[in-house]
C-alpha cells in the first residue's frame, strides 16, 4: 500500500462536514445558556401588572409605584399645570412627541399633556439619559432651574435634565427623549391598571 | 493570516505551545478505548464549570432559601432544568471517567517510573474531586444533603484531642447550617475548581514532559529515527484529536440519554430523599453518599470503633485514599502492561477492582451483619492489594516486552 | 464498540431492578402506570388536585399560568375552574388554609406535593391514595395502609362512593399523573428534545467517524510508520 490511497479531497470535505454541523450542535448549546437570563418566571410574575387606586390622589400629589422594578410616577395635574404646559414648547426638544420621543409613549397617548385623562399624568420615573430617577420640583420659579421660567416638573440629579410636567423633556439638557409613559388604563375612575393597554371597547 | 501569527509569535509562544503539545507533540499510535478518558475528562470538567457559572446566577446558598431556588432553577428559569441536569449528570459521569481513567493507568502500569509525578497529581485531583463532589452535594439542601453533610463532618469530630473544636471550626456553628452551606457553596464554585484547573494543568505539563505510556507499555522514546521523533510515535494533532472527538461524540451520546431519559438514574444520581428540604429534626430512612464515594463510606463502617472512638475507622478511610499514592514504589515489577505482567499480578488487580466494586455497592446498602462482614473482608482485600504489592510484582513469570508497540 | 454497549446497557439494567427491588422491599405499592404525555388526565387531574386537595396542600413551587401553559388550558380557564379567591395568575399555588388552622385541624401541617412524585414516587402515591379504610379509633375514622396513622381524612370518599372501581382507580390516576408532572414540569418536553439531540449527536458521530478513518488512513498505510 501506498499513500496514492489517500484522498485528500475527501478528507477536506469531512473535515469541513465535521465542523459545521459540530458549530451548529454548538450554537444549539448556547441557546438554553442564553435564555437563561431572560426573565424568569418570577421575574414575570412580579412584573405583572399592578392596579393603583387614585381616589385620595390630591392636585400636585405624586405617588411611586414600582412596576417591573421600575418607578411609575402617577400624579393629579391642575387647570393652572395643564395650562402652563402650552406655555413651554419653545423650551422643549420634542414638545409633540413626534421626533425621537415617538416611540416613549403607547400609540394611544396623542396629546401634548401626555395621558390618557389630562389631569391624572402617569409617567416612569427613570432619566431617558442614563436611568436615574429624577426629582419631582412641582414648585413654579424655583430660583436653581431658571427662575420664573420653571412652570413645575422633574430634575435629575446625576446630570441634570430637565422634564415638565408632562414629562417632556427640555432643550439642551443630556437626556435625549421625553420620558417614557407604561401603558396603562383607567379600571374605573379610580383606579388605574398599570401594564395593560386599553381594550378597543373600553377606550 | 501569517503576519498575524508572526505578530503573536514575538510576543507570545503560540506556534511554540501549539506544536509541543498537539502539532508535534507525538504520541504512542497504539492506544485502545481505554485511551479516550483523559480527553473526556477534560471535557467534563469544562462542562462542569461553565453550567456551574450559570447555576450560581440563580442559586442562593442560605439555608432559608436553597432548597427552593434550586427548584426555581428547574421551573422558573427559562432552560435552567437543563443546565442543572447537565450539572448533576456531570458530577456522576466526572466520576465514572475518572475510575476508567485511573483503571487504566493500573492496566497498562501508566504510574511506573517515569511517570510517578503524573499519578501523585492525578490522585491528588482525585481527592479534591471528591471535596468538590461532596460539597456541591451539600447545596441544594435536601434531606440528602444536610444529613450526608452531617454525617462525613462528623468524622473529624472523631479526631483525638481537637476533634469537637474542630467539628464546630468547619461548621462555623454547632451544627450542619446557614454557615456551613455558605462556606461549602464558597469553596465549591471558587476555591476547589481553582485548584481543580491547577491540578489539570500541572497533570498534562508532567505528561507532556515525559509522554504517553501505551497498551503495550514500551517506551516509544526509546526507538526515534533519523529526525528525532519516535518511531511508534504519530503527531496528536491531527490524528488523536479527531480519534477523541469520535469518543467525546459516543460519551455525549449516552450523556445524553442519561440527561433526558433518566436524570435522576432512579436515585443514583438524585437520590430521592433529596426532593425533600433539609429537615433537622428527621433523619432519612436510609441514608448513604451518592454511588462514588460509597467504596470509602464502607472501609470506614467496616472498621469498628477502638478505644470509644470511631476515628481507626476514619484514618482508614483516609488511608484507603492515601495509600494510592504509594502505588508508583510499591510495585516491584519489570514490565508495566497487564499484557506482560505475572499471573500473580492479573489475580490481585482482579480481587482489588473487585473489592473496590463491593465495597461501593455495599456503602450504598443497609448495615446488616452479613454486610458487615463482607466490608470487612473486602476491606482487608482492598489494602492487600497495595501491601502485598511488592511480594506479587515480584513472582511469578511475566512475558518478554517487544521492542516496539504492537498494533 | 458492540460489547461496550451490551456491557453499558446491562450496567444500566442492573442498575434499575436493584433498584426497584429495594424499593419493594417494604410495602407492596400498586403500579400507578400514568402517562405523561396524556394531557386529558393531566388536565384532569390538575382539577382533581385543585378541587380536592389544593385546599391544604400547597404546590408552592408551581405557578397557575405554568400549568395553564403546560397543560393547554388557557389563562381564562385556568382562572374560571383551577383558581379560588384572591389569587393572580403567576402566582404560586399556596393551600387556602392557614397554617395555624392546620396545626387546630389535624395536629400537623400538610406537606408540600410540589416534589412528592419525586420523593415518594407515583406509586406511592397512588396506592396510598387508594388505602384508607375505616378505624374507629382515628381521629377521622380512616386508617392507611401505607402510612399508618396518617393524619389525613379519606377526602376522596365522595368519589370512590359514586364511581365505580375502575373509574376511581383513573381518577386516583389522574392525581397521580398531575402530581408527577408538578414534581417535574420539564419531563413534558425532555424526553422528546432527548431524541432530537441523540439524533443530532449520532449524525455527528457518523462524520467525526468517516474523519476520524480517513486521518488515520495515514498511521495505517505508513506514512508515520518508522522509516527503516
Amino acid at each position: 500500500m501506498s499513500e496514492q490511497v489517500i484522498d485528500l479531497k475527501k478528507r477536506r470535505f469531512l473535515t469541513n462536514a465535521t465542523s459545521v454541523v459540530g458549530a451548529v450542535g454548538v450554537g444549539f448549546v448556547l441557546v438554553p445558556f442564553l435564555s437563561s437570563w431572560m426573565p424568569s418566571a418570577r421575574a414575570k410574575a412580579a412584573g405583572a401588572p399592578i392596579d393603583v387606586n387614585i381616589t385620595k390622589l390630591e392636585p400636585g400629589q405624586l405617588v411611586r409605584v414600582l412596576w417591573r422594578k421600575k418607578p411609575v410616577w402617577i400624579f393629579r395635574r391642575d387647570a393652572q399645570a395643564l395650562a402652563n404646559l402650552k406655555t413651554l414648547d419653545g423650551d422643549l426638544a420634542d414638545p409633540n412627541s413626534t421626533g425621537n420621543s415617538k416611540t416613549n409613549q403607547p400609540t394611544y397617548i396623542t396629546e401634548n399633556h401626555r395621558a390618557i385623562k389630562a389631569e391624572i399624568a402617569v409617567i416612569v420615573g427613570i432619566c431617558t439619559h442614563l436611568g436615574c430617577s429624577p426629582t419631582y420640583r412641582p414648585e413654579l420659579g424655583a430660583a436653581d432651574l431658571g427662575g420664573d421660567s420653571w412652570k413645575g416638573g422633574f430634575y435629575c440629579p446625576c446630570h441634570g435634565s430637565k422634564f415638565d410636567l408632562a414629562g417632556r423633556v427640555y432643550s439642551g439638557v443630556p437626556a435625549p427623549t421625553n420620558l417614557v409613559i407604561p401603558p396603562y388604563h383607567f379600571v374605573s375612575d379610580s383606579l388605574i391598571q398599570i401594564g395593560v393597554d386599553p381594550t378597543t371597547s373600553a377606550s | 493570516m501569517d503576519n498575524n501569527k508572526n505578530w503573536i509569535d514575538q510576543r507570545f509562544p503560540l506556534t511554540k505551545v501549539w506544536n509541543e503539545h498537539l502539532a508535534e507533540y507525538y504520541t504512542p499510535r497504539n492506544f485502545n478505548f481505554w485511551y479516550f478518558f483523559g480527553s473526556l475528562a477534560m471535557l467534563v470538567l469544562v462542562m462542569q464549570i461553565v453550567t456551574g457559572i450559570f447555576l450560581t446566577m440563580h442559586f442562593k446558598p442560605d439555608a432559608a432559601n436553597a432548597f427552593a431556588s434550586v427548584e426555581y432553577i428547574m421551573r422558573d428559569v427559562d432552560w435552567g432544568w437543563l443546565i442543572r441536569y447537565l450539572h448533576s449528570t456531570g458530577a456522576s459521569a466526572f466520576f465514572i471517567v475518572i475510575y476508567l481513567h485511573m483503571y487504566r493507568g493500573l492496566l497498562y502500569g501508566s504510574y511506573k517510573s517515569p511517570r510517578e509525578l503524573i499519578w501523585i497529581l492525578g490522585i491528588i485531583l482525585y481527592i479534591a474531586l471528591m471535596a468538590e463532589a461532596f460539597m456541591g452535594y451539600v447545596l441544594p439542601w435536601g434531606q440528602m444533603s444536610y444529613w450526608g453533610a452531617q454525617v462525613i463532618i462528623s468524622l473529624f469530630g472523631s479526631v483525638p484531642f481537637i476533634g469537637p473544636d474542630l467539628l464546630v471550626w468547619i461548621l462555623g456553628d454547632y451544627a450542619v447550617g446557614d454557615p456551613a452551606l455558605n462556606r461549602f457553596f464558597s469553596l465549591h464554585v471558587i476555591a476547589l475548581p481553582l485548584i481543580l484547573v491547577v491540578l489539570v494543568f500541572l497533570h498534562i505539563v508532567a505528561l507532556h514532559t515525559v509522554g504517553s505510556n501505551n497498551p503495550d507499555g514500551v517506551e516509544i522514546k526509546k526507538n526515534k529515527d533519523k529526525n528525532g521523533i519516535p518511531k511508534d510515535g504519530i503527531p496528536f494533532h491531527p490524528y488523536y484529536s479527531v480519534k477523541d472527538i469520535v469518543g467525546v461524540v459516543v460519551f455525549l451520546m449516552l450523556f445524553s440519554a442519561v440527561v433526558f431519559f433518566a436524570p435522576a438514574l432512579n436515585g443514583y444520581f438524585l437520590e430521592h430523599a433529596n426532593f425533600i428540604e433539609a429537615n433537622p429534626l428527621k433523619t432519612p430512612d436510609r441514608i448513604a453518599p451518592l454511588w462514588y464515594l460509597t467504596p470509602f463510606y464502607s472501609v470506614l463502617r467496616a472498621i469498628p470503633p477502638m478505644f470509644g472512638s470511631q476515628f481507626p475507622g476514619v484514618v482508614g478511610m483516609f488511608a484507603a485514599l492515601l495509600i494510592l499514592l504509594a502505588l508508583p514504589w510499591l510495585d516491584r515489577s519489570k514490565v508495566k502492561s497487564i499484557r506482560y505482567r505475572s499471573y500473580p499480578y492479573k489475580i490481585a488487580l482482579g480481587v482489588f477492582v473487585l473489592s473496590f466494586v463491593i465495597l461501593g455497592w455495599l456503602g450504598m446498602e443497609k448495615v446488616t451483619p452479613v454486610n458487615s462482614i463482607l466490608a470487612r473482608v473486602f476491606t482487608v482485600t482492598y489494602f492487600g492489594f497495595f501491601i502485598l504489592m511488592p511480594w506479587f510484582t515480584s513472582i511469578g513469570k511475566t512475558k518478554q516486552v517487544p521492542e516496539r508497540v504492537t498494533e | 464498540m458492540k460489547k461496550l454497549l451490551t456491557i453499558t446497557t446491562s450496567v444500566f439494567a442492573s442498575l434499575t431492578i436493584s433498584f426497584n427491588v429495594l424499593a419493594s422491599s417494604s410495602v407492596h405499592l400498586d403500579h400507578a402506570n400514568t402517562d405523561i404525555n396524556d394531557q386529558k388526565s393531566l388536565q384532569n387531574g390538575a382539577q382533581l388536585f385543585m378541587n380536592y386537595c389544593s385546599g391544604c396542600h400547597s404546590i408552592s413551587f408551581m405557578r397557575y399560568n405554568r400549568i395553564g401553559k403546560d397543560l393547554n388550558i388557557s389563562d381564562a380557564d385556568v382562572e374560571k375552574n383551577l383558581m379560588f379567591g384572591d389569587k393572580k395568575i403567576g402566582d404560586k399555588i399556596i393551600a387556602s388554609m392557614s397554617e395555624k388552622g392546620a396545626e387546630t385541624w389535624f395536629g400537623t401541617t400538610p406537606p408540600d406535593l410540589s416534589l412528592v412524585a419525586r420523593s415518594k414516587g407515583t406509586d406511592w402515591i397512588y396506592t396510598y391514595l387508594r388505602s384508607f379504610y375505616a378505624d374507629k379509633s382515628r381521629p377521622f375514622g380512616v386508617n392507611n395502609k401505607i402510612l399508618v396513622n396518617a393524619s389525613m381524612p379519606d377526602v376522596l370518599w365522595e368519589l370512590k362512593k359514586n364511581k365505580s372501581a375502575e373509574d376511581f382507580d383513573q381518577e386516583v390516576r389522574d392525581i397521580t399523573n398531575f402530581l408527577d408532572y408538578v414534581g417535574e414540569p420539564a419531563k413534558l418536553v425532555r424526553v422528546d428534545l432527548g431524541y432530537k439531540v441523540i439524533g443530532f449527536l449520532f449524525i455527528l458521530f457518523i462524520l467525526a467517524y468517516l474523519m476520524k478513518k480517513e486521518y488515520w488512513k495515514d498511521v495505517k498505510y505508513g506514512k508515520w510508520r518508522a522509516k527503516d
